[in-house]
């Protein structure tokens, strides 16, 4: 269970959240959407422990998180991969780091590299490497911790469409063998339906709040690419769009309320 | 086609050099003096007989010996009181004035001091590489470690690192990416703290062969005393290429050739 009570972000005398109460079962998966600058980011470093609420409490599997959350996985938007580190060295890095014996890490984290589909890029460097298979070793080397919660913070909105879908494919599938909790931050309302089980949607900032919690109810397992024609696709999305649009424009001229 | 050229050029300078040496304008008086610019053919002979007598490697190898001692006692030290300052905001706070101030004083007058403290032997020429060596290293460690990505930093955090762990995997190497980008300076920094030292005052080196020609009006002695120095420079430039591409194998080779100054 992760918990959300109260929970607020403060940046010096900027509010970037306010408020924010949720629950997530185990092994559910969130996606949480809202407009540019809304602090979705923030949510994810509360529940990481890299930012300290500056009101409420946060919580993962009953215990508070005080610092850095060791039950999470974090995938960030940005490239992360180490670039002086191989594809292999940066994947069994969290193994070893979390103490594992680096020819037992070495082995798990080939097998991880067979499974994102990069096991003859194994001794490529981040640079050598396109933009959806840094993605995939990323993938790779957060999961391989097998963290009990992911963070994901819109980790494939760098990739063209077609390596996104792929992308958001494999992610389902590592998803449904290992059913970890996940938070998915997104700005794409498709992805954000296709992939999760649950849209929460944050307000326009300053001080954005939740303001919609819809439940997805498409049939898994799923296909990422298929699922925007299933039925009742076209639904959930209105629901979640009417809430979102005028969000957006509230964004967009800078004013709400 | 470049190479021809550059073959040409030299060529073009070597002859100039020895026919204008031996064009009398008058008595006692030539298109180029060589009594400052010597002659080719004296350097070459010159150097011939350095060889013979084995003097010049002696030589040699003392003012390497300089350069790589001073080299590596100021970037160990430049690694070292960089990362520390990166790391405490206190202490770089207090210690940035006299940074600076001794980082804008030219090193070379630091000599007479070195001079005093460690006599004319070796140790006061690598005390000289040592302190122009040093800043250089330790700006770009400490820039290094302070402009890690945050993006790499946060990810290794929560894979798992702990602040030893964080060190070793992410800030040294980012500090040695900064640190290698300066070694060609550093390196060169080096011999013209070794080279510059003796020539100030020494028995020994490169810089004392030089100095001690000069002090004879031989200009053949200075001439292939630094004809001796720039294959000992290309020869040590070389190695540090080669050295660097071995270290930052993981780095985006850049698109085109560059020039390398």
């Amino acid at each position: 269970m992760l918990e959300l009570q109260g929970a607020s972000v403060r940046y010096g005398g900027f509010t970037a959240v306010q408020d924010i109460t949720f629950e997530v079962p185990d092994g559910q998966f969130v996606a949480v959407v809202g407009p540019t600058g809304c602090g979705k980011s923030s949510l994810l470093n509360l529940v990481a422990g890299l930012l300290a609420p500056a009101e409420g409490s946060v919580r993962t599997g009953g215990r508070p998180v005080t610092t850095v959350n060791r039950d999470c996985g974090y995938m960030f938007q940005s490239d992360a991969l180490l670039p002086w580190k191989t594809a292999l060295d940066n994947v069994l890095l969290g193994p070893v780091l979390r103490g594992m014996p680096k020819a037992e890490a070495r082995n798990l984290a080939l097998q991880w590299l067979g499974r994102v589909g990069l096991a003859d890029f194994q001794d490529r460097y981040p640079h050598q490497l396109s933009g959806g298979q840094r993605k995939r070793v990323a993938m790779a080397q957060v999961l391989v911790n097998r963290p009990p919660i992911l963070l994901m913070d819109e980790p494939f909105s760098a990739l063209d469409v077609q390596t996104r879908a792929l992308m958001e494919q494999e992610l389902l599938g590592l998803w449904q063998e290992q059913r970890a909790t996940v938070l998915f931050v997104t700005h794409d309302l498709e992805e954000a339906i296709a992939l999760s089980d649950r849209v929460l949607l944050l307000t326009a900032g300053p001080g954005s709040h939740l303001k919609g919690d819809h439940t997805v109810d498409l049939r898994r397992p799923r296909n990422v690419v298929e699922a925007r024609f299933m039925p009742g696709f076209s639904d959930i999305y209105e629901r979640v769009w009417s809430g979102l649009r005028e969000e957006v424009m509230a964004s967009y001229t800078g004013r709400r309320e | 086609m470049v190479a021809g050229l550059q073959v040409a050029i030299l060529i073009t300078v070597i002859v100039v050099w020895e026919v204008g040496t031996n064009v009398a304008t008058g008595p006692n008086r030539f298109l180029v003096d060589p009594f400052i610019w010597s002659r080719p053919s004296r350097i070459v002979g010159r150097l011939g007989e350095w060889l013979q007598s084995g003097i010049i490697l002696n030589n040699v190898f003392i003012t390497l010996y300089e350069a790589l001692m001073g080299f590596v006692l100021g970037a160990l030290v430049g690694v070292v009181v960089g990362f520390v300052l990166a790391r405490s905001e206190l202490w770089s706070r207090v210690l940035n004035p006299f940074i600076q101030v001794l980082n804008a004083l030219p090193r070379l007058v630091f000599a007479p001091i070195f001079f005093l403290l460690f006599g004319l032997d070796e140790n006061s020429k690598i005390a000289l590489g040592f302190s122009l060596v040093f800043f250089i290293v330790f700006f770009n460690a400490y820039q290094g470690v302070r402009e890690v990505d945050r993006n790499v930093f946060n990810n290794v955090r929560m894979l798992g690192a702990n602040e030893r762990q964080m060190a070793w995997h992410v800030l040294l190497p980012s500090a040695l990416t900064w640190i290698l980008t300066s070694l060609h300076t550093s390196v060169g920094f080096a011999m013209v703290g070794a080279v510059v030292g003796e020539y100030l005052g020494a028995a020994r080196g490169l810089g004392h062969v030089i100095a001690q020609s000069e002090g004879n009006l031989d200009a053949t002695g200075v001439w292939t005393g630094m004809l001796v120095l720039c294959v000992v420079v290309v020869v040590v430039e070389v190695l540090v290429t080669q050295l660097e591409r071995r270290l930052v194998r993981w780095k985006p080779q850049p698109a085109g050739e560059l020039l390398t100054a």
